[in-house]
């Protein structure tokens, strides 16, 4: 797909996103916004997925291991054609599909995270039974910077360098930001790319808003072969929106209606740049 | 052939039976000699996944492997699975339902010389308060190769106790088991017994001990403790107007309390706990344990005779 397509596709994910946070006045649009570019370009270019077969056994994976950024996932699904876009507007309400963190009724959602840790340890279990099937289906999964802080990350990275998990591929979105503050102030996690190294996987850097850089970066983990690859993507929080970048009080507060207004107008006028919606 | 086998054991041999038949896969953290799945590991190294001690990382991965359609044993002790993974296991397979089986091993006091940090007497508590999660405990190893036959069948995460200490079998090959039904060992109108997993042996001779003094106690082996076999237990509360449940585990939360729910509810009658009450285990021989502890055949019988007014 031509960058072009996937920046406007990517733009009406981040409305997408704004609208499931506004309706409900709740959730986290930061880490979901900064994540965007990396999910669109995983499901309109890179995963062998169909939205009409959503549990295809030999479908590609995906585990949103940092499950807070939901209305990312959602979203991005919604455009794919999993699910009709107004859904959205049921995010985080009583009586829908679209919980506040990912379960797996939702069509499309391969696994329910939610709880720090845990989402990669399960795409580790989705790689090694890919491997034992000997399928040829591959994992993808996010892990966001201040996750890297919880212990269990630490045990799947020893397992996926242990078991050779090269049909795995993790992400780390490393938007420097989490709730209490800057990630190196909370809990320094860096050095992110030695440790991973070190834990024996293939670690590649890459500009998490550039989709030219995620095609290199996502293709050269396809090929490498022996060990499990993370891929640190730089990103802003909150990317897309002005007001909204870098600044962690917008990790977990939705906008009011005139700041959502705001937001929309900007990612309208975005598009206008682009030369208009598909 | 010796007629003793600790659940453990029985377990380990049925999962290597399993393999033969049924497309399983059986995790291990680094325990796979006391769990006893060792043997599977053995004659199916490629459906082995050890994690190394990391049994948080276990459950989640477990989880994962589970999505792709296959049924996964998790193995660990009580204290480690229950205990240390509690949140990945309701997180990550109670919530979504996914089809893993958690064998845990060295439950309850009769671990013995460990002492208390690996002597789990609160999984039984824990575990069956999560939603969707089946929580059984078999005595023997007849009712454990039957237990896990059960578990497989169903779709869905269980809890499977077993214990470390080899006991007498009280049943043989021709045992089944049903998810949601317990077992009537013993019938008798007095005074009825509800015991779990190996306790059910020292029920067993209480029982017999109290017909010699007149009682009529009804033994109920209470294997499916989630979900728990509501009419049997209304029925004994009916039919004998006293309970009293045994367990090795903490009274609080286990057995007894599970027990209890029901007849709080529906038909209540004199009931006594007996298990650990609210204090650690120590480290010492199973049997002086029990003893410790009042999980002995001779306690059993004195707390059925005070709670008779004998």
């Amino acid at each position: 797909m031509d960058n072009k397509q996937l920046k406007l596709h990517a733009a009406n994910i981040r409305k997408n996103i704004l609208t499931a946070v506004h309706s409900p006045k709740s959730g986290h649009p930061g880490g979901s916004l900064s994540v965007c570019d990396l999910l669109t370009f995983l499901y309109f270019e890179v995963m062998n997925i169909d939205p009409e077969n959503p549990t295809n056994p030999s479908r590609d994976r995906f585990v949103l291991s940092k499950g807070h950024a939901a209305p990312a996932l959602y979203s991005t699904l919604a455009e794919r054609g999993f699910f009709p876009t107004e859904e959205v507007c049921n995010f985080r309400k009583f009586g829908s599909n679209l919980q506040g963190h990912p379960v797996m009724y939702v069509p499309g959602v391969d696994m329910a995270t939610g709880s720090l840790g845990q989402g990669i340890s399960a795409a580790n279990g989705m790689a090694i039974a890919g491997k034992l099937d000997k399928a040829d289906y591959r994992v993808y999964a996010v892990l966001g910077d201040g996750e890297l802080q919880e212990g269990q990350v630490w045990e799947a990275a020893m397992f996926a360098g242990h078991y050779k998990l090269d049909n795995l591929c993790a992400f780390v979105d490393h938007n420097h930001l989490q709730i209490d503050g800057n990630v190196e102030d909370v809990m320094n996690p860096t050095p992110i790319d030695e440790k991973f190294k070190a834990f024996g996987w293939n670690v590649l850097t890459t500009d998490g808003h550039d989709f030219d850089q995620l095609r290199d970066a996502i293709n050269s983990a396809k090929s490498y072969v022996g060990k499990p690859t993370v891929i640190i993507l730089n990103t802003i929080k909150g990317k897309g929106v002005s007001f909204m970048e870098n600044q962690v009080n917008w990790h977990g507060s939705a906008p009011n209606d005139e700041q959502y207004k705001q937001a929309i107008d900007e990612i309208d006028q975005y598009i206008e740049t682009l030369g208009g919606a598909l | 052939m010796s007629n003793k086998m600790a659940t453990r054991e029985a377990y380990g041999k049925k999962l290597a039976m399993l393999g033969e038949t049924t497309d399983i896969i059986v995790m291990d953290a680094d325990l796979s000699g006391s769990t006893k799945t060792g043997e599977f590991a053995k004659k199916f190294p490629e459906k082995f996944i050890n994690t190394g001690i990391a049994e948080g990382n276990m459950m989640s991965t477990a989880a994962g492997i589970a999505t792709t359609g296959k049924t996964v044993f998790a193995s660990s002790f009580a204290m480690f699975a229950a205990g240390r993974a509690f949140e990945q296991i309701r997180n990550s397979i109670c919530y979504p339902k996914l089809n893993v089986k958690i064998g845990a091993t060295h439950a309850g006091i009769s671990v013995g010389e460990d002492g208390a940090t690996h002597q789990s007497i609160e999984d039984i508590a824990v575990m069956r308060s999560v939603p969707n999660m089946v929580v059984l405990s078999p005595v023997d190893q007849y009712e454990t190769y039957a237990v896990i036959d059960a578990a497989v069948k169903y779709n869905g995460p269980v809890y499977i106790r077993l214990a470390r200490l080899p006991i007498e079998n009280i049943y043989d090959e021709n045992y089944t088991f049903e998810i949601g039904k317990s077992h009537t060992l013993k019938d008798g109108d007095d005074v009825t017994i509800i015991a779990t997993g190996i306790m059910v042996g020292a029920s067993l001779e209480a029982v017999n001990m109290l017909k010699e003094q007149g009682i009529n106690a009804r033994l109920i082996n209470m294997a499916s403790i989630k979900p728990i076999d509501k009419d049997a237990i209304i029925k004994a509360a009916k039919e004998t107007k006293a309970i009293v449940t045994v367990e090795e585990h903490s009274i609080i939360g286990g057995l007894g309390s599970a027990v209890c729910e029901v007849l709080c509810e529906c038909e209540p009658v004199k009931v006594k706990r007996i298990g650990v009450e609210d204090r650690f285990g120590q480290s010492g021989k199973p049997e002086l344990l029990f003893e410790e502890y009042g999980l002995t055949a001779e306690n059993i019988v004195k707390q059925t005779m005070k709670l008779l007014g004998k």
